[in-house]
């Protein structure tokens, strides 16, 4: 319709069209009222818990006093920002945050990946099925509960870990409160509850693999690990990368709760991220604008790294996520 | 000749990968599970045994006294209470407007579900970040009540983007008979599409319990009234704090067992619940019904 030359008499009849594809929305509009009366509470939580906060960043840009409110609060530029960039805590929570991402990508993301194609290879469904209900079940603990059983094993004296250490002759390890430990120990219980599920996506996704490429793979010779680098990864690979521009979207979400109740004074120095610099700034010391600002930082940067990673997978000729 | 052979070979080769391939998974399976069983074990075990064996995954002697410890006081059971308040009334609620709004924005003839889509979307990609939705909670009430768990994490946009895309498969001739037999879109929802979307609406369901079974971090930044804690917060409190006072005041006669064996039970109390719905969970989620959903 719209790439019909526009003459006089056209142009009129264009105008009658939209007018009655107006009317006609209305009419759809009106019909389905019960429909918008159903969404309605859930677009209200939205606005009000999601949409409301994000406006709430304005106060990043003030020295927000919860008397006074977002109207009444003076205005202070980009001040909060200025001292966030020239803080040496900055450099320190960037590294540290920027770490543990790395560990998040490098270490934890191959594994699931690794554990679907070997499961996939196995044969006897009651063993594979077995193999999975153990696997998944950390996923349902809460971080609370993981840390907690970590802490019982890992403690200096009477943790089972340090038992076995002394009955091999082995030196004691101090692993809560050495900061030396902090990063193993926090990838290792990331893989610990998370691992296992994380192979379910990729677990469907082999299931679409057509079992003639394996026949015909098999009778070129392909011995089993070549049936999997040559068939089975290539079939999961738009799969692997929607998931790893997640991750990456994910960039600066390491997990507050976890990295949290893994913080002590004695290693802070490594475990601090953003999510708990924004946690000690505003709500413990109160400083609402400063550590709204720091919040705002990261949450632009995990923004950005989404795009970016985006654009980066259409690049490649796969689909992206939007 | 040859050929028999690398056919041989071949063969050879599949058995020693499916040897190590066995082995690795079995040894995975176990190490991903022996710290729970070490945590129960030690959980019954006596004080002597506690202080003897080295790595104690079963105890030989059982003994009640961890649990009966903790249970001597209100404070479990108030903790335990409170979580299952917020886990039952939290899912029905939670459920309730995520399976309305899936169901409102499943429905191709809905002018306007593009946007809202998208808008509902670009939440997971960003949001207002812990210190404004703290102020928000704060403007609209909510501080220091059961409801601060519950109301902010309403509807959880990835499970109502999975019931969305479920509903969505719903065959649409199903629901234009019902519309031609003069049914409106409640009825329709509640009549047609629920009845046989149940298996997505357990799991779904099973999703939120879980999770608000597992609440913790908004406890912390919304309630500071201790006497409404839920069981993690608790578990926090007694493992990771090791703060005793919890359990102070026990009415417990006895010499106090262990303190590793109180704080294993303490564990094992708040772990035990989310096993026991997990045969129901692994009986749906296997099904691969997430994929669909990846891509929202």
């Amino acid at each position: 319709m719209e790439h019909t030359p526009i003459t006089d008499s056209s142009r009129d009849v264009n105008i009658d069209i939209k007018k009655k594809l107006r009317a006609q929305k209305w009419k759809q509009i009106k019909k389905n009222k019960l429909l918008y009366l159903m969404i309605l509470p859930g677009i209200l939580y939205f606005i009000v818990y999601k949409y409301l906060p994000m406006y709430g960043l304005i106060i990043s840009f003030q020295d927000y006093k919860p008397y006074l409110g977002i109207s009444g609060s003076e205005w202070v530029g980009l001040e909060h920002f200025k001292r966030l960039f020239t803080s040496p805590d900055f450099w320190m929570i960037f590294k540290n945050t920027l770490i543990l991402f790395a560990l998040q990508i490098f270490v934890f993301f191959p594994i699931p990946i690794l554990i679907s194609l070997m499961l996939n290879e196995v044969r006897h469904s009651f063993f594979k099925r077995g193999i999975q209900t153990l696997v998944y079940i950390p996923h349902f603990m809460s971080w609370v509960v993981i840390v907690s059983i970590s802490y019982v094993m890992l403690t200096l004296d009477g943790g089972i870990i340090n038992s076995i250490f002394e009955v091999l002759g082995f030196e004691k390890v101090n692993f809560l409160m050495n900061a030396d430990w902090f990063r193993p120990m926090y990838i290792i219980q990331v893989i610990w509850r998370e691992a296992g599920w994380g192979t379910i996506i990729f677990l469907a996704a082999i299931t679409a693999v057509d079992p003639q490429l394996y026949e015909a793979a098999k009778m070129d010779g392909a011995n089993r690990f070549r049936q999997m680098w040559h068939i089975t990864l290539p079939a999961i690979r738009s799969v692997i990368i929607v998931l790893l521009i997640l991750k990456i979207g994910d960039v600066l979400e390491l997990g507050f709760e976890h990295v949290y109740l893994l913080l002590n004074a004695s290693n802070r120095e490594v475990a601090e991220i953003f999510d708990t610099y924004v946690y000690v700034a505003g709500l413990q010391q109160g400083q609402f604008s400063y550590s709204t600002a720091v919040g705002f930082f990261k949450g632009i940067v995990g923004l950005i790294m989404v795009i970016f990673a985006n654009k980066l997978a259409k690049r490649f000729n796969e689909e992206g996520i939007y | 000749m040859q050929k028999i052979k690398s056919r041989k070979r071949g063969l050879k080769g599949s058995n020693i990968f499916d040897f190590f391939n066995y082995l690795l998974l079995g040894l995975l399976g176990i190490i991903t599970i022996l710290p729970f069983i070490h945590v129960l074990g030690s959980s019954f075990a006596t004080s002597a045994e506690v202080a003897n064996t080295k790595f104690l995954l079963f105890p030989t002697e059982f003994s009640l006294s961890a649990y009966r410890y903790i249970f001597s006081t209100d404070t479990i059971f108030r903790a335990l209470g409170v979580s299952a308040v917020v886990t039952i009334g939290g899912t029905i609620w939670s459920m309730f407007f995520s399976v309305l709004t899936a169901y409102g924005l499943s429905r191709r003839d809905l002018v306007g579900r593009r946007v809202i889509n998208f808008l509902i979307i670009f939440t997971m990609l960003f949001n207002g970040g812990m210190i404004p939705t703290f102020l928000v909670v704060q403007e609209t009430g909510l501080m220091n009540s059961l409801w601060a768990l519950v109301i902010p994490v309403t509807i959880n946009a990835f499970n109502m983007i999975i019931l969305r895309s479920f509903f969505m498969n719903i065959p649409q001739s199903l629901e234009e008979s019902a519309k031609i037999d003069g049914a409106h879109d409640f009825s329709i929802l509640f009549r047609i599409v629920i009845p046989i979307s149940l298996p997505a609406i357990a799991t779904i369901a099973l999703f939120y319990a879980v999770t608000y079974w597992n609440t913790y971090m908004h406890a912390i930044l919304y309630l500071s009234d201790s006497a409404k804690w839920p069981v993690q917060v608790l578990l926090r409190q007694i493992v990771v704090l090791a703060s005793g006072i919890n359990y102070d005041g026990a009415s417990y006669t006895d010499v106090p067992p262990p303190e590793v064996t109180v704080k294993m039970a303490t564990i094992v109390v708040a772990t035990v619940p989310v096993l026991l719905v997990y045969p129901f969970l692994q009986k749906y989620f296997a099904k691969g019904a997430l994929l669909g959903s990846v891509k929202g």
